[in-house]
């Protein structure tokens, strides 16, 4: 680095939030994954139904540091939500299904957020863990309603526009939920690198030092809290109308852990950690499983105590340490 | 015209440890008051109260007139207290640069912003920049906090407590834990705080003391032993006592 | 009235089974606040290790039922040393996710050993049947049970209130550096506290085969109940967890028995009422 030149120290600061070129990457990917192996539509769009949801998980964990044992409530009650209007009421229309999902999602997240966040470490993770594991007990119960443990049948979602229907080989449904994950990402990144992003970020580095520099913590938590179930909330729409079918599964302790090992794998607090680890898991998680259901799950048990001890940066942070590598600068 | 800081009767239990004892203590604007005592005599307790981290059972906190009692931790900041901590508290994973952003914005009242990128927003970009380089700092803005020396560490937390324009400034022992070639430079920084806020520095080092206070109170087993100036306290028999046998930490 | 005292036995002998595998857990995560979700995972090889025992080595069930916990008491503490020691100081996150890949691989192993059934076991002729207590007859196995976690939870008490490693236990729960700067070694504390706690939670998964049954899944099945028993009772307090225990283990088995569909609501509700009520548990120190 030449000691003469004045580089800005601002400078990063103020372009942190522009585009890069790299940042193409996760799209190209997704139209090259479509024009190869379109027989895997349909595993596409479970997987960009996953990355929505890890997308919504990183908010508040990777930039919050809000420990969650049970997001899958919101991303259930969104499953649910969109799911019931149309088994139950008729209305199929699938854009404003989906709404209706984010609405259910960011609704139940406002309430049990404002609840629920008063308290952290240990009580937290029960609280959070027992409440998904409550809305679950409670979607059984509902049986008439929700169809309990047989599931929510008879739905039945209109063509997109239209025009778009939920064909035989779910062309059109991967289209539709990279268009949604496109417009949630969207939303994301804005928030991220907003100030009440990056206030996000201070909560999460040190609470104390926030307190003392005036920030209302408990009100900042529960505005991404609510905008994090909103997003779980259309994931679990997409899922209801890309499945036409909706069991207690979608609020299972499976679900939550899953979604939180996805982001962790990928890493956490980059957002394009949940790109790169729901694409992975779920791919190898459809090839592996298949073969062995015990040494993938012994895997994944490996990779995570690996992770945790050595690459706590999941994948993301992996390879930046070894394009960090490659450019002859240690790592740091 | 009312005092910058007035606390009344400021008493605080711990189940039976009784850790604050009835104290008064006023501040004007412009003061630069020092708080010393031995060690468990409950200085920071005090402060914890002030600032809102601790309730009181019984006392009032009154700043420029106003009674703040009630008030939580974030309410009393953007009324006008800014406090350091006896161990640095900043964000270590973030730049100096970005550390005092952070502050610029909840006191800018843009920190609530959720759309527009937090880098468009050059003038409080430029005015930590600012910050920093009054105090010294400002090459190291770019730099990640848990990557510079604790001196300059320390540095950076002054900057942040400057950057929300407090009216009263709380400084929790400034020069503890740093090697006293960089704590010259720490001291010299606070001699040169503007001279409107009202200052209380809670000190072992009596040179810094006397130094730089132009008031003292002595604070022992929780209660106020006594509060004069800098003369004062040095001939007072009783602080005598109670300092016998302690040498002045550095 | 019949069906009542039916309830409450069987709730009971439930009730000691949680107790016996969640109190290690309790004060392992009280002296550390290292919160290990790994727990189930140490009962369940250790009602494994049992059958194998049993079956593989023609040992009798109360030998196995002795010799079980110890093998995997001891076989904790390779772990206790490697995996967990380093993430002491870390946040509740990597502490989950270290724990939960500790399950997955737990459960695939055991999946590839034994085999997805439920394993059985040769039960002992004095074990089955009813046994008369004078003023009703009950089932002996679970009678076995209760006599057995009221035992475990006299030694213990005593244990902790009155031997001196009890109180450095209790010192160090209640104040880990103070413990530490007035010379107690607490990393050596926590390796034996964690070693008896995976212990007892082997023993207890030995005797949930017969009640309960295992399964590879069990580690995860029951988790979410030995963290409410930890939580509820609080953290570090075994009179906690005891109670805790009862008060899960009845209400659990109550609401199985009279309202079949929706009985196990109770349980989350109660939890969820009574950590917003008190965060520390009944029994726990707010922090």
């Amino acid at each position: 680095m030449n000691a003469t030149v004045k580089t800005d120290p601002t400078a990063e600061l103020r372009n942190r939030h522009r585009w890069r070129p790299v940042e193409a990457l996760p799209w190209l990917t997704a139209f090259a994954a479509f024009a190869l192996l379109p027989d895997y539509a349909a595993l596409g769009t479970q997987i960009i139904i996953m990355i929505i949801f890890a997308l919504s998980m990183d908010l508040i964990l990777g930039y919050a540091g809000v420990v969650s044992l049970g997001h899958a409530a919101y991303f259930g009650a969104g499953a649910y939500a969109t799911g019931m209007l149309s088994a139950l009421l008729g209305w199929n229309e699938p854009l404003t299904g989906l709404l209706a999902g984010g609405l259910a999602g960011g609704a139940l997240g406002l309430l049990s957020g404002l609840v629920l966040l008063r308290y952290h470490g240990l009580t937290l993770l029960m609280l959070t863990l027992a409440f998904a594991i409550l809305l679950q007990e409670a979607a059984n119960t509902a049986a008439p309603v929700t169809g309990g443990f047989d599931g929510l049948q008879g739905i039945s979602i209109d063509p997109i526009f239209g025009l778009f229907e939920n064909d035989l080989w779910g062309h059109h449904y991967y289209w539709y939920s990279l268009s949604i994950l496109f417009l949630v990402f969207l939303v994301a990144r804005r928030i991220v690198h907003s100030p009440f992003g990056r206030s996000l970020v201070g909560v999460r580095e040190n609470v104390r030092r926030m307190n003392a520099i005036g920030t209302p913590v408990f009100g900042r938590l529960v505005a991404v809290y609510t905008i994090s179930a909103a997003m779980a909330g259309i994931a679990g729409g997409l899922f209801a109308q890309s499945n036409a079918y909706v069991t207690l599964d979608v609020l299972d302790f499976a679900r939550s852990g899953t979604v939180l090992i996805v982001l962790v794998l990928g890493g956490t607090g980059r957002l394009y950690g949940a790109f790169l680890g729901g694409a992975v898991y779920m791919v190898l998680e459809d090839e592996l499983a298949r073969i062995s259901p015990e040494f993938w799950e012994i895997g994944v048990g490996l990779v995570l105590i690996a992770v945790v001890l050595f690459f706590r940066g999941g994948l993301l942070g992996a390879s930046d340490a070894l394009m960090r590598l490659i450019r002859g600068r240690s790592p740091r | 015209m009312s005092a910058a800081l007035q606390l009344t009767g400021l008493d605080k239990h711990f189940g039976a440890l009784h850790v604050t004892r009835g104290v008064d203590l006023t501040l004007e604007a412009g003061a630069r008051h020092a708080l010393i005592g031995p060690n468990g005599a409950g200085k920071t307790t005090l402060v914890n109260l002030v600032t809102g981290m601790l309730t009181p059972d019984a006392g009032k906190v009154s700043l420029n007139g106003r009674d703040i009692t009630g008030l939580g931790q974030a309410e009393r900041v953007r009324a006008g207290i800014a406090r350091t901590f006896q161990i640095n508290q900043l964000f270590r994973g973030l730049s100096a640069l970005e550390n005092v952003v952070l502050a610029l914005s909840e006191r800018e009242g843009i920190a609530r912003q959720i759309w527009q990128p937090a880098g468009t927003n050059s003038a409080i970009l430029d005015e930590a920049m600012a910050i920093l380089s009054s105090l010294g700092v400002g090459a190291d803005a770019g730099k990640t906090i848990s990557g510079l020396p604790y001196g300059r560490q320390r540095l950076i937390e002054i900057a942040i407590t400057l950057a929300l324009k407090p009216r009263v400034l709380l400084l929790d022992e400034p020069a503890a834990g740093v090697p006293s070639v960089e704590s010259d430079v720490i001291l010299d920084v606070i001699a040169g705080l503007p001279s409107d806020i009202a200052i209380l520095i809670i000190e072992h080092d009596m040179d810094v003391v006397f130094r730089f206070a132009s008031r003292i109170s002595v604070l022992v087993d929780g209660g106020v032993l006594t509060e004069g100036t800098p003369d004062e306290i040095a001939r007072d028999p009783e602080v005598r006592a109670v300092y016998l046998g302690e040498e002045s930490h550095g | 009235m019949e069906a009542l005292i039916s309830i409450l036995f069987d709730g009971l002998a439930y009730a000691m089974l949680l107790f016996i595998i969640s109190v290690g857990l309790s004060v392992t995560m009280g002296l550390m606040g290292f919160v290990n979700l790994a727990h189930g995972a140490f009962a369940m090889v250790g009602g494994y290790v049992l059958v194998t025992l049993m079956t593989g080595y023609g040992l009798p069930f109360v030998a196995a039922l002795v010799i079980a916990p110890v093998i995997v008491g001891i076989g904790s503490i390779p772990f206790e040393r490697f995996l967990y020691a380093p993430l002491y100081k870390a946040g509740e996150l990597d502490q989950v996710l270290l724990s939960i890949g500790l399950v997955f691989v737990t459960i695939g192993v055991v999946t590839f050993i034994y085999g997805p059934a439920p394993p059985a076991i040769p039960m002992p002729e004095f074990l089955t049947g009813q046994v008369n207590l004078g003023f009703r007859e009950v089932p002996t196995y679970r009678f076995f049970i209760i006599l057995i976690g009221c035992v475990m939870m006299a030694i213990l008490w005593f244990a902790f209130e009155r031997t001196l490693l009890g109180a450095k236990i209790r010192a160090a729960v209640d104040n880990r550096r103070m413990a530490q700067s007035v010379g107690i070694d607490v990393d050596r504390l926590f390796v034996l506290v964690f070693a008896i706690g995976s212990g007892l939670a082997a023993l207890g998964g030995g005797l949930a085969i017969e009640i309960v049954g295992m399964s590879p899944t069990f580690a995860i099945q029951y988790l979410v109940f030995f963290l409410i028993v930890v939580a509820v009772g609080g953290l570090g307090s075994m009179g906690g967890a005891f109670v805790a225990a009862i008060v899960l283990g009845v209400l659990d088995t109550a609401g199985k028995y009279l309202w079949p569909d929706g009985g196990a609501f109770f349980i989350y509700a109660a939890t969820v009422a009574i950590l917003l009520y008190r965060p520390a548990g009944l029994f726990g120190r707010a922090s």
